[in-house]
């Protein structure tokens, strides 16, 4: 039992500190600066116990929870982009006066909930991690509650993912009726081509996850919850989840459905082709950043969906190396957002961009990187995360798959070249206020050398990723 | 030889650019310009090197470097041979004489135009270097990124929908060679070129596959009917832009066809050259007629290039020694023709800040010196016999000659009409009466634009009487690839 709780280390830590700074935030008076810095210490002190924890494969607690190398991966994931994603924001928060002691808490509990959803073995655990996640992200995006659109975007978001939170229940209860266990290996001993309902449990399930990273058709909550919360939610909202969802998708078809891959398959295809289509085509008329984002990662979430539809490791392996390199793009595109302020408020519409290149020439050419990087242009970042994709995919033989995806990053390049010509190309100039958010600069700077630089060693990346599946 | 010399020569450019980036000077951009005028120059010493330690007499690759680079199945190599090596001397000569010309035509924002210039040389030089198809894939693209804004931010009114339009075009013909790049690492399991010139690529895949890089090269080249792009971008992009575009951007396909399109696909090459040799010979009489017709200086050369790069097509398909050699001349002939002419219409452009024939006539009274130049090109644009342009086109239709009587008749009318529309566009602009009276103005052209103009001029001349430097080079590579392509074709 002692050596069980080893295992469990990172998330006891976790829940832990989340209790001490929650007795703190409640105990002492504006306590946010307190909390702020002691969450970051703790997302710290988390990735060093998770990286000295060994990475060989152990399942506990009735083998309801697994404690390997993929697991980590994404934890370690999700926490440094957390780390950044906070950090950036601090300014923003403050200056919007989000400076709540219970905001940082309430994110290392929706971190707690994706802990135990990529550890998950087990349809209840399963459950009760995307549950703690959930109910975190409907306060988040109503945190700034005198703000009519941001508590509009909380119940939108509340009352639709309820919604699919219900529909993935449903999945869960007809799967164990079917299989007769909660278990992911048991179940996948059970399960069989010829069990119909164990396949419309599938459909269930399917949906409720489809929900969670936001695939073409259960977006619609994207874009209005983008676009109403505030940018440091948002910011969030586009990084850690999406992670954990990703990583949901991957471990059903991984463990507990691949008998089943070929009906996986048919539904995924077309959620990847429909939410690259829309997202490329949608985001066209965008005038708000936040929403043409929006769109942008509903796009980037069919190319990473693409490579999961495969159903082979190699595709996997490309979906998470995409999804990394999607983060980093992220994280440097929200932080871009923290410096856009002028006349006292943060901007976040497209013209608010018009001829920043006179004046901010830094800024505008880390947008510059960014955006390429994101329509996957060569040689930067995210044209390797397609070319991984696209090389998996087109292993399995799927031409239309890949001939679609490839026509819609041409399609998708051309609103990313109308915020490029936005920014280089307008004659007149906006001259935007000085802003000291040192951390916010740090991750533009990271973000942009590393999508720079990828392509001098691609390997690094992909070597650790293939290392996850190597047993 | 251990000295990684082509990676040099490619990253030279690309290190300077960074220096560039960081260097302050607020006033005038004097450091900018000396920083990459002695980059590229170091640049251009070094290709020249390069060309002159190339043992001409064999068609291996040399130089050739290799790196293990994504998961050991792809690997960063690079190398020349006698074809490649004469594009990289002339990506090489033509980056310095675009630095100096903008010293004369861009006023802001210099700094960043000349890194935007010295980053595509990288790409450029990369494009030619490069023995593996992902690396040439990158770097084929890669260089959309500095043109698209060497287009949009200094090009002239139009200059948004031409920079989308280049862009975007080039982006949906490069996305399916993308496709085509990765079946062919399926079918054969290696991207490297000359692992696949050894494997060969099975004979039912060859088709689909020829018509996926097709649709890149031929919207790269331009043929005709996706050339549309091609004089938006040279009108409204500023005067080095379009140098770059016409000398070297518009040479990567035709290489491309010759590197990738018949050792790979030798089968389906022959099967469609009845396909290149319909649309090059569209493009050469359809563009030469509408070139006929322009009123805009810049826009008569962006067509008076299509139906070049028509002769280039026509040439490389008739598979003998003589098409390909003259289709190989001819690139770099019109690199450097089609550079001067740009650059003649950038120096009155720069004074009169029109483009328009209209504006102008009767130039040869006031510019002597400039009317001289500008004759020079004009007459070597329609291939007058010593100079490099009559080579080309000579040696391509011979090689016609030998495939299709039909198709060299209708190219040869192509001539015809070439003469025709420089002739005239000469007769207007130079001679004739001025009717504008801003032209007694006028200066002759300074030393700087002398300096460019007089080179090119040189070795047009020089190339035309004495082409054998250039010839000898390619020679045996050039014998080596039709000795594979007709092997392949015979052992079916």
């Amino acid at each position: 039992m002692i050596n069980n709780l080893n295992i469990l280390l990172p998330e006891i830590f976790l829940s832990l500190s989340i209790f001490s700074i929650l007795m703190l935030g409640v105990f002492i008076k504006k306590s946010f600066n307190i909390v702020f810095n002691l969450t970051s210490l703790i997302l710290i002190l988390t990735i060093a116990i998770i990286l000295n924890n060994p990475n060989n494969e152990v399942k506990i607690f009735l083998d309801s929870f697994i404690r390997d190398s993929f697991s980590n991966y994404f934890k370690i994931l999700i926490l440094i982009s957390s780390l950044f994603v906070l950090n950036s924001s601090k300014n923003f928060i403050t200056e919007n006066n989000l400076d709540k002691f219970e905001y940082p808490i309430i994110i290392l509990l929706s971190i707690l909930g994706m802990f135990f959803m990529v550890s998950s073995n087990d349809l209840i655990l399963f459950y009760l991690g995307l549950e703690l996640q959930s109910l975190s992200l409907y306060i988040l995006a109503s945190i700034d509650r005198d703000n009519l659109r941001s508590s509009e975007s909380g119940i939108k978001y509340f009352v639709l993912s309820a919604l699919s939170s219900g529909l993935l229940l449903y999945g869960c209860s007809l799967l164990y009726g079917f299989t007769g266990s909660t278990n992911f290996d048991l179940i996948a001993n059970q399960l069989t081509k010829e069990n119909v309902g164990a396949v419309f449990a599938m459909v269930f399930i399917l949906v409720g996850l489809a929900f969670k990273v936001s695939a073409v058709p259960f977006h619609m909550w994207t874009p209005d919850v983008y676009e109403g919360a505030p940018t440091s939610i948002t910011n969030y909202f586009a990084v850690v989840p999406k992670v954990a969802g990703l990583a949901l998708l991957i471990k059903f078809m991984l463990i507990p459905f691949s008998n089943i891959l070929l009906e996986w398959q048919t539904i995924l295809i077309f959620i990847s082709i429909a939410s690259m289509i829309l997202g490329a085509v949608a985001a066209i008329v965008q005038k708000n950043i936040k929403r043409l984002l929006a769109y942008s990662s509903i796009g980037h979430i069919g190319y990473a969906l693409a490579g999961v539809a495969t159903g082979e490791i190699s595709g996997y392996e490309s979906s998470i190396v995409y999804i990394s390199i999607y983060v980093i793009m992220n994280i440097g595109a929200f932080s871009c957002l923290y410096l856009l302020k002028k006349d006292g408020q943060y901007k976040e519409n497209i013209s608010d961009l018009s001829g920043i290149s006179k004046k901010h020439p830094l800024l505008a050419i880390s947008l510059l990187i960014i955006l390429f990087s994101m329509a996957g242009v060569p040689p930067l970042g995210g044209f390797f995360a397609k070319f991984y994709i696209f090389t998996a995919v087109l292993e399995k033989e799927m031409y239309a798959l890949a001939i679609i995806g490839l026509l819609t990053t041409v399609i998708s390049a051309f609103y990313y070249l109308k915020i490029i010509k936005t920014i280089y190309f307008d004659d007149s100039f906006i001259i935007l206020e000085k802003v000291k958010n040192k951390t916010a600069q740090v991750s533009i700077f990271l973000s942009c050398s590393i999508l720079l630089t990828f392509f001098l060693y691609p390997a690094i990346l992909s070597n650790i990723v293939s290392s996850l599946f190597a047993n | 030889m251990n000295f990684p010399i082509l990676s040099t020569l490619i990253f030279l450019p690309l290190i300077s650019s960074f220096f560039i980036f960081l260097s302050k000077d607020k006033k005038n951009n004097f450091s900018s310009i000396y920083i990459s005028l002695f980059s590229s120059i170091a640049t251009f010493l070094l290709s020249l090197f390069l060309w002159y330690s190339l043992d001409a007499n064999t068609a291996e690759f040399q130089f050739v470097e290799e790196k293990s680079w994504i998961n050991n199945f792809i690997k960063f190599k690079l190398g020349v041979d006698g074809i490649s090596i004469l594009f990289i001397v002339l990506t090489a000569f033509i980056t310095p004489i675009c630095i100096i010309s903008c010293i004369n035509s861009v006023k802001d924002r210099v700094k960043e135009f000349l890194i935007a210039i010295l980053v595509l040389e990288t790409f450029m030089i990369g494009v030619f270097c490069s023995l593996d198809l992902v690396i040439f894939y990158l770097f084929f693209e890669g260089g959309l990124i500095p043109m698209f804004l060497i287009i949009g931010v200094w090009g002239g009114s139009r200059r948004v929908y031409s920079a989308f339009k280049f862009f975007l075009f080039t982006l949906l013909g490069s996305v399916l060679m993308l496709v085509a790049i990765i079946v062919i690492y399926w079918l054969t399991g290696t991207t490297d070129i000359t692992e696949i010139y050894e494997i060969k690529i099975p004979k039912e895949h060859q088709n689909l596959l020829w018509l996926a890089f097709l649709s890149s090269f031929a919207v790269k080249m331009p043929m005709w009917p996706v050339h549309t792009w091609l004089p938006d971008a040279h009108v409204e992009a500023p005067t080095a832009g379009s140098v770059i575009l016409a000398a070297i951007l518009l040479k990567m396909a035709g290489y491309g066809f010759l590197r990738f399109s018949i050792p790979m696909f030798p089968y389906a090459s022959e099967f469609f050259t009845p396909l290149i040799f319909s649309l090059s010979i569209i493009a050469i009489i359809y563009t030469s007629l509408v070139a006929l017709m322009q009123e805009d200086m810049k826009k008569l050369i962006a067509y008076s290039s299509v139906a070049h790069m028509g002769y280039v097509t026509l040439g490389i398909f008739t598979f003998t020694k003589q098409g390909i050699e003259g289709s190989i001349y001819q690139m770099i002939s019109h690199g450097l023709i089609s550079a001067a002419l740009f650059l003649c219409v950038g120096v009155v452009y720069d004074r009169l800040h029109s483009r328009l024939i209209s504006t102008y006539g009767g130039l040869v009274n006031y510019l002597p010196k400039y009317s001289l130049l500008f004759l020079i090109f004009a007459l070597a644009a329609l291939g007058l016999p010593g100079t490099t342009g009559f080579l080309g086109e000579f040696l391509i239709l011979t090689g016609t000659f030998q495939k299709s009587y039909l198709a060299a008749i209708l190219a040869t009318l192509g001539v015809v009409l070439g003469a025709a529309y420089m002739l005239w566009l000469t007769k207007r602009v130079i001679f004739g009466v001025t009717q504008n009276p801003k032209i007694q103005t006028l200066s002759d052209v300074n030393k700087s634009e002398i300096i460019m103009l007089a080179t090119l001029a040189f070795f047009v001349i020089f190339f035309g009487f004495y082409p054998m430097p250039l010839m000898e080079t390619f020679s045996v590579s050039v014998n080596g690839l039709i000795d594979n392509y007709q092997l392949a074709l015979n052992n079916r």
